[in-house]
């Protein structure tokens, strides 16, 4: 008796999230499927019709799809490498004994809450400006002729400042991973005499491996939706060499009005983040588990 | 000696990771600096590290004639406002998914957590066209609603954790002695409850303080946050670095410091509790 008044009770406080989450999730999600299957757009006032698949078709067939495709995975995969890469090594050097740790910790991690905007028009014109930027002063001092960054490596611009952001983020997180080692574990090694590689590679990588996965997994989901810092920055070109598949959404809806075809490239956008979620969603039920 | 190699080998990753802090947090350092500079000293080759003429010219610019206040305030209120909502509806939800799970808790905590991997992009236009249909485009309640919907999963799973925690022995002590239940929930729930909710208010603002894709999005200027203010500053003036930094700095130090208290919370809130 008294169970299922807590079961009522628990229903009727549980409702209003589940509700609100729902109408969140279905109706916009719906609306861009339907939408995707209309000529629709808000300035050529042809009347709408169904389009069947066509801006799919046109979507997929415009070359910049493909180019914003490919964009998007470079962004990802790079900010990954240098973000979980350095993650790792600065995760390391934190985990030492050294003076000051805490305060170590606060440089690291303080980029992380930088806001978007920020971050990139610092970096944009403070530091990688051709001429009066801290960057070019560097290169000057060093000899060689200066980087005009945005001009002639923009994808690569935008991957130093977003991976200059989530660093911190697996940084602190593969810190939190590695002092869970087991300190025990760590003085055994060592005093059976482990060398330093391979007490790295057999032991502590396997003890974050899974910290790393997460890491992965989450910096994925927020790198695939990386849009503010190419729009304060690049607006997506020169030509399109920063356009991402985001950026590209957002231009061909909000710059060109074609309703129709930018909620094909949003359904893309959404079937490429569900292949990811599906992987993280296993590793934090299963930690739900135990 | 083997102390001495150890305290020398202290000192050397010392050097090293006070280095590498460094260089990271160098570019933030950097704003700061060029905040007190005169456009002449922020822009001159060589650079001025320290040497230059410290000037406060350009606050006062940002707060008189940009309108510094009008932006921070809507930060302010957009990210408290939304996620005070968020824990009017959160906090039972979590409440009665940890101290009464039923056997759907579990699917259902997953199930909120995969709205909030939908990308933003994939609803951008049928939230765009709602929100001016109602004619809540630039404006507060638009965009707070916004936030609080994109907080929610995440405010409703880092309150679970926390309240998972409370152990649920305690109650029964106090019923034993003879507690009602509202005396519980008053004297031995609340107190263990709150740091909690305080932990997870904290990351949610820093959170909704940074977003930028709905904000940058929805508003233009009457509802616009710093995200946007500072976004507006790229174009009108983007050839002025001081102004620049001074504003980022005014726009990033609130939540830089309220960050730096909510270290340990962020890496259980941003994963699911996946890592602790």
């Amino acid at each position: 008796m008294a169970t299922q008044q807590t079961n009522l009770a628990g229903r009727v406080l549980v409702a209003p999230s589940v509700i609100l989450l729902f109408v969140w999730m279905i109706v916009p999600l719906v609306m861009t499927l339907y939408f995707s299957t209309l000529n629709y757009s808000l300035i050529e006032s042809f009347p709408l019709s169904f389009a069947r698949l066509t801006n799919y078709t046109d979507f997929i067939h415009n070359p910049e799809f493909f180019a914003a495709l490919l964009n998007t995975v470079i962004l990802v995969v790079s900010v990954l490498v240098i973000s979980v890469g350095g993650g790792i090594l600065v995760a390391l050097l934190m985990d030492q004994q050294i003076y000051g740790q805490s305060l170590v910790r606060l440089m690291v991690l303080a980029p992380f809450f930088v806001m978007p905007t920020v971050s990139a028009l610092v970096w944009k014109n403070l530091l990688m400006n051709p001429v009066s930027g801290l960057f070019a002063w560097l290169t000057k001092s060093l000899g060689l002729p200066a980087v005009d960054w945005f001009n002639n490596w923009p994808m690569l611009s935008i991957i130093l400042i977003v991976s200059w952001q989530w660093l911190p983020f697996a940084s602190l997180i593969l810190l939190t991973a590695l002092q869970s080692f087991d300190e025990e574990q760590k003085e055994a090694a060592t005093l059976d005499g482990a060398k330093a590689l391979p007490f790295f590679f057999y032991l502590v990588l396997p003890h974050i491996a899974r910290a790393i996965t997460v890491v992965i997994l989450i910096e994925t989901i927020f790198l695939l939706n990386v849009f503010a810092e190419i729009a304060v920055t690049t607006g997506g070109g020169p030509g399109t060499a920063t356009t991402n598949i985001a950026y590209l959404v957002f231009k061909q809806a909000l710059l060109s009005y074609d309703i129709g075809s930018a909620s094909a490239g949003g359904i893309i956008a959404v079937i490429l983040a569900n292949i990811v979620a599906i992987f993280l969603m296993r590793i934090v039920g299963k930690n739900l588990e135990s | 000696m083997a102390l001495k190699q150890t305290v020398g080998r202290r000192i050397g990753m010392t050097a090293a990771a006070w280095l590498v802090g460094f260089l990271i947090f160098f570019p933030i350092l950097w704003t700061i600096l060029t905040s007190f500079k005169t456009e002449g000293d922020a822009a001159a080759i060589p650079p001025h590290f320290l040497f230059f003429n410290w000037t406060t010219e350009n606050y006062h610019e940002v707060f008189s004639r940009l309108d510094y206040w009008h932006f921070a305030i809507n930060s302010i209120v957009l990210s408290v406002g939304a996620n005070l909502v968020g824990l009017l509806i959160g906090v039972p939800a979590a409440w009665s998914m940890a101290f009464a799970p039923t056997k759907r808790t579990k699917d259902l905590l997953m199930w909120m957590l995969s709205t909030k991997m939908m990308p933003g992009v994939g609803v951008l236009i049928p939230i765009y066209l709602i929100v001016q249909a109602l004619g809540l485009l630039d404006n507060r309640v638009g965009v707070g609603f916004i936030l609080f919907m994109l907080n929610l999963p995440i405010l409703v799973w880092m309150l679970y954790t926390y309240f998972k925690e409370i152990p649920v022995d305690i109650l029964e002590a106090s019923r034993m002695d003879g507690a009602s239940l509202m005396n519980e929930i008053i004297y031995v729930l609340t107190p263990m409850a709150v740091p909690g909710i305080a932990s997870t208010m904290l990351l949610c603002i820093i959170l909704s303080w940074n977003e930028a894709f709905w904000t940058l999005n929805l508003t233009t200027t009457d509802a616009a946050p710093l995200t946007q203010f500072i976004a507006s500053l790229s174009t009108s003036q983007g050839l002025f670095w001081a102004k620049l930094s001074a504003a980022s700095t005014l726009a990033i130090a609130p939540i830089l410091i309220l960050g730096w208290f909510s270290q340990k919370q962020l890496v259980r809130g941003l994963t699911f509790g996946a890592v602790k």
